[in-house]
């Protein structure tokens, strides 16, 4: 049974619809990303469920609850902000009390509870700071360290990690996994950065232009998009022409001088989509010359020119010898590891 | 770096600052220094000023309890001028600040407009709508039967600090404002996340946050109405003094410049205290959290 749900959620700013149809159904204690670029609508479908925002069609329930008809304030939901948004003029311990005292917890146990929740996001021994005397790390674990203290029944994240750097930000990556696995509350993360969606979650919801695209677990949206955005968005991909020949027999998928059984149902002119790291070097398939060669360490980067466009090739740096720039080189991939789907505009 | 040279870069700050700081010494600096000069020199009826050192206006300042009222009603005035300012310009600001795109902007205007228009006219104002018989607002209560005799307003201590409330408004709006912005944007929504009601929201989060705004707000405030000239001279006129009024009058019309300048200087120096001090305290108050 879904925990959290929303049914049809539609926003509209004037005119302007900026969520439309948004259907989700959350587990308990699941952590579910919302991937899109920016402005499609993430934060507003999250404010939505906080409660900050009404939603102008649609209903949104926990435990079959009617949740649009509770206050914000009521919810008992907890909200790390992208920009924490902590209290500058209380001291750690006293922004992580706030929400305690809210709900009259006493004075001896709110004491006991805080201490706790900063000692689980790695803050023991900072209560008496004031935020502004804290680093940006320091800084978001504590809104996580407000968020959780109240035993929140769904923690809801809006971009928590897009202002540390690179290196922090895995970091609290991980320890978000991590503290969200122990102590099991369902969660949403919205982010625009796919590896942290793919990283965190258990189901990645994929918006675009306040539509959802795809809802799937981290490999099913990563292996087959369920469209042509996904398959962008999600990492990068190889979009080749090609034609299906069902006058040949057996039918024949053809993208220049690549070609294979073509899959059933599709006819005519189709988009061939493959991973760069699923494609190989062989000795027939597609005509391609090496542009630039990029070393990155643990994988090779290849840029081709093919006969089918650019192609992106990443190989793994396995210590064989690698084609250098300029060499002609044949492409190939196993047909279960491309995804076909009708040419748009064709 | 040669010694000329590390020379001329010592010289050259002095050398850029030195036609500001010319005038600066030229306007402020000597005036002032003549004018707490003056402080210290005699006056007659007969004989004008003479150029001697002398305590006696300081001693006349201090033994005659005129001048502790009038000093006293000063600072009254000041302290009810900024309480009224804060009282009402903090929830303007806020109002303000919660207003969407064109009625913030048209709002906003209202509040600065003032600021153009002269404080002589805008306190003449405040005269045509009270001022005795004649006032509008008086005129329209007595015939309507509301009140028997017109609100008292002109000559009164109320009748200045809500003038001196009025002119001073924008100063207190324009503060608290600035404080507003730098808020958190989300601030409100993650206190409500947390539990909270409207009312603990502005008395536990925003009051606290923009607290260093209305005590700046209150500094500006204080020290313009301590040292307000025109509003007190219009509403108050020669019946009911304060200590820039009366300092005028020593000048101008008893001619007692000596006294009027010990006046002025007392004033002076009464307010750089006043404001360094509280400066200081607000500070020392909030330097922990606003770095
Ligand atoms: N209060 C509002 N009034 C009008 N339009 C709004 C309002 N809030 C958001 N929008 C519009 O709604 C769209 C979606 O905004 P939203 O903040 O949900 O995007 P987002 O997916 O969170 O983007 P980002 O990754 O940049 O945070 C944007 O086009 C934005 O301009
Ligand atoms: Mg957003």
């Amino acid at each position: 049974m879904a925990y959290l749900e929303l049914d049809r959620v539609a926003k509209q700013f004037g005119a302007q619809t900026v969520v439309d149809d948004f259907s989700l159904a959350v587990g308990r204690g699941e952590f579910i990303s919302f991937l899109g670029p920016s402005g499609c609508g993430k934060t507003t479908t999250l404010q939505m469920i906080a409660g900050f925002l009404d939603p102008t069609r649609g209903a949104i329930r926990l435990e079959d609850k009617d949740l649009t008809a509770i206050h914000p304030a009521k919810r008992g939901l907890g909200i790390v902000f992208q920009s924490y948004a902590l209290f500058p003029h209380m001291t750690a311990a006293e922004n992580v009390a706030f929400g305690l005292e809210m709900r009259n917890v006493p004075r001896n146990e709110r004491a006991e509870r805080v201490r706790a929740a900063l000692a689980m996001v790695g803050l023991a021994g900072y209560e008496d700071r004031h935020p502004r005397r804290m680093s940006g790390g320091q800084q978001q674990r504590v809104a996580l360290a407000r968020a959780l203290v109240i035993k929140p029944s769904v923690l809801l994240l809006d971009e928590p990690l897009s202002n540390l750097d690179a290196k922090l930000r895995e970091e609290m990556q991980i320890e978000l996994r991590q503290i969200q696995r122990t102590i099991g509350t369902t969660t949403i993360l919205v982010t625009h950065d796919q590896n942290e969606a793919m990283s965190l979650s258990d189901r990645i919801v994929v918006m675009s232009q306040g539509k959802i695209e795809q809802i799937g677990t981290p490999q099913e949206t990563y292996e087959k998009p369920a469209s042509a955005f996904v398959s962008q968005f999600l990492g990068k991909t190889n979009d080749f022409a090609g034609t299906i020949d069902r006058t040949a027999t057996p039918a024949q998928l053809v993208a220049g001088s690549w070609s294979a059984p073509a899959p059933a149902g599709l006819s005519g002119p189709v988009t061939v989509s493959i991973r760069p790291e699923r494609i190989g070097f062989g000795n027939a398939g597609l005509n391609a010359k090496i542009v630039t060669r990029i070393f990155q360490g643990n994988h090779w980067l290849f840029q081709c020119e093919s006969e089918c466009g650019l192609a992106i090739v990443i190989r793994q740096n396995d210590g064989k010898p690698q084609p250098a720039e300029g060499e002609a080189v044949r492409l190939t991939w196993r047909p279960q590891d491309m995804s076909v789907r009708p040419r748009a505009g064709a | 770096m040669s010694m000329a040279a590390e020379e001329r870069s010592a010289r050259a700050p002095w050398a850029l600052t030195a036609p500001a700081l010319m005038l600066f010494v030229g306007v402020l600096v000597i005036p002032l220094a003549m004018t707490v000069m003056l402080s210290f020199h005699d006056w007659g009826q007969y004989k004008g000023i003479e150029p001697v050192f002398i305590l006696k206006n300081w001693r006349e300042i201090a033994t005659d309890p005129y001048y502790a009222e009038m000093f006293w009603r000063t600072f009254r005035i000041a302290i009810l001028t900024t309480l009224l300012t804060a009282l009402l310009g903090a929830p303007e600001a806020y109002i303000l600040n919660r207003m969407s795109g064109r009625w913030k902007s048209f709002f906003l205007l209202v509040i600065l407009g003032p600021l153009l228009i002269s404080v002589v006219a805008r306190t003449l104002g405040w005269a045509l709508l009270f001022g005795g018989n004649n006032g509008l607002v008086n005129k329209l209560l007595m015939t309507l039967g509301v009140i028997r005799s017109p609100i008292p307003f002109m000559f009164t201590e109320t009748g200045m600090v809500v003038a001196l409330a009025h002119v001073m408004m924008p100063f207190m709006v324009l503060s608290v404002w600035a404080a507003l912005q730098r808020l958190d944007p989300q601030i409100e929504n993650a206190a409500m996340s947390l539990g909270a009601g409207p009312v603990t929201i502005i008395r536990r989060i925003i009051m606290p946050q923009i607290m260093p705004g209305v005590l700046s707000g209150a500094i500006i405030v204080f020290s313009l109405s301590a040292s307000a000239f025109a509003t007190p001279a219009i509403i108050g006129g020669r019946r009911l003094k304060v200590a820039a009024t009366l300092a005028y009058d020593e000048f101008l019309n008893t001619l007692n410049w000596p006294l009027g300048a010990a006046v002025a200087t007392l004033l002076l120096v009464a307010l750089v205290l006043i404001v360094v001090g509280s400066n200081a305290l607000i500070e020392r108050r909030y330097a922990e959290v606003f770095r």
